[in-house]
């Protein structure tokens, strides 16, 4: 490493790292702040609310009838990810295995959906749903929310999936593993590490997909980020300290999901299909 | 594998079978496993965007260019992407300008997981999390307000909620993590036996950024803009929650949802939508063709 001791270099140092230390510290004042205001009895006009209470959670859970959103996300999200796991995963294998004419249209077909934001393709994708008559059902919304997810797993699993030695399979196949024995007890071991990683992150990621779910969604198939959505459009006609108490519900949901993630992926495959970079 | 050596056998004497065309083609039963995943993919997504198109052209009157000449005349639609680029790119360009110099420190860590970690967590908790947060805490009586009159840098509260700047707090507070992650993961990826290197030959500090790291990251720099872009272009729930949805803020997404959900015209909102992909297209392509341009050619090193 080099190592630039001159004065210059030593501000420059430090402005870039009060840098971060602000970004990070309005983060966090953020967070603090709706954590805070879901667990006051009134708060206006001071630093801190007059007093504390928890009452706003079960009043929230009552009006917006979290029970039934939060059945609905696990449900959906649930969904997504079993479905997405089975076609990208499968879907990965072929694409990492083999090569074919038109293999490059398939990749730009799966690479589009995650490249082309949400909102973008999901306005016509929701007028299709409305006409078959799909948009507003439950599987309208995992159907919606497919088209990011299987392309995501595919890409997570490719680089998996090259790593693994052919030769392994070859020789199950000489000692007689039937597909279904070469599947179940040497690729699905092998496999599972990433198998995981990505469903993990397409758990994370659907649980806070809000553009499709919100185009495709009826009353019944709503998530909970949808449901946050109206409660803040319509923001007035509820306390905001119930509000507030929704949002933290939320942010408990994502985030705990997102600790799990991180025991098995590195924070920046959330972000994008990172290489494992060589340790320095 | 069975099947293939019994239709061998039953072939020899009429050269190769179309199984085995196939798979000379690199086609056999692995490769139809992608099968499902393409189907559904032209389902949900190839088949709505050429249906968008074609239904863009079948607008409620007019003619078949109807929906794209109201676009353009009328001021109260094309201003939306005038608007969105006034949005998207000083936010993408501030975010991209931040995060290079950050990265460069952050790759000098050992421990560079908490930071990156705490970094996941607002694009984890989404947009509408972060516009309701912003909403709290960038208000006349927020935190945010309140420290700047504490300190005395303001005199009385700044405006920073239901206008532009709410929605740009939004989307730094979105984007940069991304931005920063992207580019993290392109500087983390050269040789540092280049800039060694380079030191050793007496380059300075300024040096070795604008003529080895620079030249290296470019093509990595093109495709972070791209995809930082493309999300800021389509902000939704923060300009809807944040912003002034009616005025300063009505980005082109809020313009195409209320055509299709508002107005129930599915023609004009298709319309809308294919000019917002196009601009994401023409832009993408763009900076994806001015690759070219720079260099291209190994940077991790052997022990990459």
């Amino acid at each position: 490493m080099i190592r630039d001791t001159s004065l210059r270099s030593k501000l420059w140092i430090t402005a870039v790292w009060a840098l971060v230390g602000f970004f990070i510290l309005n983060l966090f004042a953020m967070i603090a702040s709706v954590v805070t205001s879901s667990f006051a009895t009134r708060w206006l006009g001071t630093w801190f609310p007059a007093g504390w209470t928890a009452r706003w959670y079960s009043s929230a859970w009552s009006e917006f009838q979290l029970g039934d959103v939060l059945l609905v996300t696990f449900e959906v999200v649930g969904a997504v990810v079993v479905i997405s796991g089975l076609l990208g995963v499968t879907a990965a294998y072929a694409l990492a295995r083999r090569e074919f004419t038109g293999k490059k249209i398939i990749m730009l077909v799966i690479l589009l959906p995650l490249i082309v934001p949400p909102i973008t393709f999901g306005i016509p994708l929701a007028t299709v749903l409305y006409q078959t008559g799909l948009a507003g059902t439950f599987w309208g919304v995992v159907a919606a929310n497919l088209v990011p997810t299987v392309p995501f797993v595919i890409l997570v699993m490719i680089p998996f999936i090259e790593q693994i030695d052919p030769r392994i399979e070859a020789a199950a196949r000489v000692f007689g593993a039937n597909t279904f024995k070469l599947f179940a007890h040497v690729l699905m071991p092998l496999l599972l590490p990433g198998i995981l990683a990505a469903l993990l992150l397409v758990l994370v990621r659907t649980i806070a997909m809000f553009e499709l779910t919100f185009l495709v969604a009826g009353p019944t198939s709503q998530t909970l980020v949808v449901a946050l959505y109206y409660a803040v459009f319509a923001a007035g006609v509820r306390a905001v300290q119930s509000i507030d108490a929704m949002a933290v519900v939320y942010m408990v949901t994502t985030l705990i999901w997102l600790i799990v993630a991180l025991r098995f992926v590195n924070p920046t495959q959330i972000v994008t299909r990172a290489k494992q970079q060589p340790a320095h | 594998m069975t099947m293939t050596v019994s239709a061998e056998k039953h072939h020899v004497e009429s050269g190769p079978s179309l199984r085995q065309r196939l798979a000379a083609q690199g086609f056999d039963a692995v490769t139809l496993l992608v099968i499902p995943s393409f189907v559904l993919l032209a389902l949900l997504f190839i088949y709505p965007f050429a249906y968008g198109l074609v239904l863009s052209f079948e607008p409620k009157a007019g003619s078949a260019w109807s929906n794209y000449v109201r676009f353009f005349t009328d001021p109260y639609f094309y201003s939306t992407i005038w608007k969105t680029l006034l949005l998207s790119v000083p936010v993408t360009v501030l975010n991209l300008v931040f995060s290079l110099p950050v990265a460069f420190r952050v790759r000098l860590l050992y421990r560079q997981r908490l930071l990156t970690t705490i970094l996941v967590i607002p694009i984890t908790l989404g947009t509408v999390l972060i516009a309701e947060g912003l909403l709290n805490y960038l208000g006349p009586q927020g935190w945010f307000n309140r420290a700047l009159l504490a300190i005395g840098l303001i005199d009385h509260p700044l405006r920073l909620v239901h206008n532009y700047w709410g929605v740009f707090a939004s989307l730094v507070i979105n984007g940069f993590p991304f931005t920063f992650l992207l580019v993290l993961s392109y500087v983390t990826g050269i040789d540092p036996a280049l800039e060694q290197a380079a030191a050793t030959l007496g380059a300075s500090a300024r040096q070795r950024f604008t003529h080895v790291y620079l030249p290296i990251l470019m093509p990595g720099l093109a495709i972070t803009f791209c995809l930082s872009f493309v999300q800021a272009f389509s902000v939704f729930p923060s300009a809807v929650l944040l912003g002034e949805p009616a005025g300063e803020t009505r980005v082109m997404s809020i313009a195409a949802y209320q055509a299709a959900f508002e107005e129930y015209d599915y023609s004009l909102a298709s319309a809308i939508a294919m000019i917002m992909g196009f601009v994401q297209l023409a832009i993408v392509i763009g900076m994806m063709a001015s690759r070219g341009l720079f260099y291209r050619g190994p940077a991790t090193g052997a022990k990459g």
